[in-house]
């Protein structure tokens, strides 16, 4: 057991930091909204400098990084106040999942533009019918033998980014016959074409960074499958146990810097000699600190067997019931000023209420937790 | 950032662990103080494992002695070692070259038994069996070397518990850093405590049917296993990381030992008390031995700071670190 970094980690660390003081101002545009354009041009600079593919292998333009200096990455990330690269989501999910399924074809065309952002990527897993029982989902899709394409019918909902995406990770069923999760095929559509119409779904905080997908006989060519046809689910449980790993460093850094904001704003009030307010302070700290050194241990499992295992399930659990008792704690403690919706503090309070539920609701990863990590039986209903 | 176990130190996990089932440490619990296990235990140099070894001690570090600590919590052991290392701990580290001398071969070898306790709690475990005890009070801490012990029955019988009186001797040096070495292996007891409720209570949901279906098998059920596990894991990490600060990072060790104190305090409460509730009826009764975890959970949650105690003092770490504008070191 050794709690400190390393040589190396520091190094890496250090170099880390001096460019992101050097190349980034710390002021980023407040919000979901805004954010996109500033996100892109920030990573192009993350790009040039051969930060961009921070974990990725380095033969795919990426540095190669460890589990431990990815992490590290996300953390310095968040710790300099900066955004996270919009294609966030083709560097976490989509880029990784093509280079374990991928082929050699697919690599070479889809993953450079991933890293410059230069092609943004969202995700059509969920459907109005099928969140958290993903495998249920109905958009379909037929073969088309002439044209040696497939069409595509039917319809995705929480799609983050689609608006600004050049190619959505689809799953769709083609094989209405098959056991359900059997039937699916993991596509790359193609977002730029009349048959996918993309509209903006408000979310509580006012902000529209998600949609819904209608796809009315969308064509994907033959060669953007990924992984082969039938073979879906299991390529997207990659794309799934993916999500988790880097982000997780990321926002734990988000909330550690809200929660010192918040005895910052406790001490300018002279709350702290309040005895319940610093227990409560003091056990939002115990949470926060407990979310981190779980998380670390996480990566010793996580270098030793080389894929995100279901225990990132509990870090997202503790993270989203900190994250909510945080925001709740501020307001309780700044009064109805902090809900003002220019105050920072109302923003956080209404978007830490998607924190248990994007990315699996904390119900389903309790499900998770307990039949995977407790081997407990399959509810009759799960 | 590594939390990995070292080959040694597994070893010693494991061998702990085979050796207090195979002695039925558990079942013999209930009858309070195991003297054959102490006298075992003693030849295998337990008490003395984190003691230097120019005192006779093991010499290992506090990472091996919170390493047994959680076994011993796990088996819910009834012997003194914890409450003797807490003691060596402070007198290893407060002690003066004689009081060093005098005291830390004997609590190392398990000939004197030790026990630690603060005068705000007035409440010491394992001062029955004791035969020296360090009392602390606000920084200072003193040395009994005849302890006068009224014996208190607390709820927990598998432990003694007394009131402590007698002549003291101050130690010259700073307590802290003892204490809370003792905060962190009443936590990582309290992680072995969680980890048997746990086990024990995932076992029965597998087992117990109602509605022709394992109970385990209900998410009212499933979902509160999965709770006790994400508490028992993350009072875990607190402890782990508690016992590290210890042997490498004094300066974070008050900031460590209380986390860990009051996260896996917490955690046992709660973790426990969920194992008496998804056992039913039977849980409530005496026969089905999940009582004993709780009531140890309980004691251990008091001892030494109860969670409130460690909350205020790390808001107070985190508020000074902060009016100090320092950054907060980037993990």
């Amino acid at each position: 057991m050794d709690l400190s970094n390393s040589a190396a980690e520091l190094a890496f660390r250090d170099q880390l930091r001096a460019w992101l003081e050097a190349n980034h101002s710390g002021q980023a545009p407040v919000g979901e909204d805004g954010g996109f354009a500033f996100a892109r041009e920030w990573q192009r600079r993350l790009a040039d400098a051969g930060w961009a593919g921070v974990d990725w292998p380095v033969e795919y333009g990426g540095r190669g990084a460890t589990v431990t200096q990815s992490a590290i990455f996300y953390a310095e990330l968040a710790r300099a106040r900066a955004p996270l690269p919009a294609n966030t989501l083709g560097l976490l999910l989509g880029g990784p999942t093509l280079m374990m399924w991928g082929t050699a074809e697919q690599k070479e065309r889809y993953l450079p533009p991933i890293l410059t952002a230069d092609e943004i990527w969202c995700q059509g897993f969920s459907e109005p019918g099928a969140g958290s029982d993903l495998a249920g989902l109905k958009t379909q899709a037929v073969f088309d033998e002439d044209a040696e394409e497939w069409i595509v019918t039917g319809q995705k909902v929480w799609t983050s980014g689609a608006h600004v995406s050049k190619w959505c990770m689809l799953l769709a069923r083609t094989d209405p016959d098959a056991e359900k999760h059997r039937g699916l095929t993991y596509f790359l559509m193609d977002m730029e074409q009349d048959a996918v119409e993309v509209r903006p779904l408000v979310q509580i905080t006012g902000e529209a960074p998600f949609n819904e997908l209608f796809i009315d006989a969308a064509r994907i060519p033959a060669a953007n499958v990924v992984g082969g046809v039938g073979n879906g689910w299991t390529v997207a449980l990659t794309t799934l146990m993916n999500e988790r790993a880097g982000l997780a460093f990321f926002v734990q850094v988000h909330l550690r810097q809200m929660l010192d904001e918040l005895f910052d704003a406790a001490a300018a009030r002279g709350l702290l000699d309040d005895p319940l307010v610093a227990d409560r302070l003091g056990a939002l700290h115990v949470q926060c600190e407990v979310l981190r050194l779980t998380s670390y241990r996480g990566l010793a499992g996580l270098e030793r067997h080389g894929q995100p295992g279901p225990e990132g399930s509990l870090a997202k659990l503790m993270w989203s019931q900190c994250s909510q008792q945080a925001t709740q704690l501020a307001i309780d403690l700044l009064g109805p000023e902090a809900l003002a919706t220019d105050s920072r503090w109302s923003f956080e309070l209404l978007r830490s209420r998607g924190n248990s539920i994007e990315g699996g609701t904390s119900e389903i990863l309790k499900s998770i937790v307990a039949e995977r990590v407790l081997g407990l039986p399959r509810g009759r209903n799960s | 950032m590594n939390f990995g176990f070292t080959d040694e130190q597994r070893e010693i996990k494991d061998t702990a662990r085979s050796l207090l089932w195979r002695r039925r440490a558990f079942e013999q619990a209930r009858a309070g103080f195991q003297l054959a296990l102490w006298e075992e235990l003693r030849v295998l140099g337990w008490p003395g494992v984190a003691v230097g070894a120019e005192y006779g001690g093991g010499g290992l570090g506090i990472v091996e002695l919170t390493i047994l600590a959680e076994e011993l919590g796990y088996a819910l052991a009834a012997v003194p070692l914890l409450a003797s290392a807490a003691a060596a701990a402070v007198i290893e580290r407060a002690g003066s070259p004689e009081q060093r001398a005098r005291w830390l071969p004997g609590l190392a070898d398990g000939s004197f038994r030790g026990a630690l306790g603060l005068d705000s709690e007035s409440l010491v475990a394992d001062a029955p069996e004791a035969d020296v005890v360090v009392a602390v009070h606000e920084g200072a801490a003193w040395v009994i070397a005849e302890p006068v012990v009224e014996v208190v029955e607390a709820i927990d019988p598998t432990r003694g518990y007394g009131r402590v009186a007698g002549e003291r001797v101050p130690l010259p040096g700073d307590p802290s850093p003892g204490t809370d070495i003792a905060a962190v292996l009443l936590a990582a007891e309290l992680v072995g405590v969680c980890q048997c409720a746990l086990d024990t209570t995932v076992a029965y949901v597998k087992e117990r049917k109602q509605f022709d279906a394992p109970v385990g098998s209900f998410q009212a059920v499933s979902h509160r296993c999965a709770e006790m596990l994400l508490l028992t894991e993350g009072s875990r990490s607190a402890a782990y990381a508690g016992a590290w600060a210890a042997d490498a990072d004094p300066t974070g060790l008050p900031e460590a030992a209380s986390l860990a104190k009051a996260a896996a305090s917490e955690a046992g409460r709660e973790v426990t008390a969920a194992a008496i509730q998804l056992h039913g009826g039977i849980g409530f009764t005496w026969e089905a031995d999940l009582h004993w975890l709780y009531k140890r959970a309980q004691l251990d949650a008091s001892l030494l700071g109860s969670p409130r105690v460690h909350r205020a003092r790390l808001a107070a770490i985190v508020a000074a670190r902060r009016g100090a504008n320092q950054l907060v070191e980037a993990r």
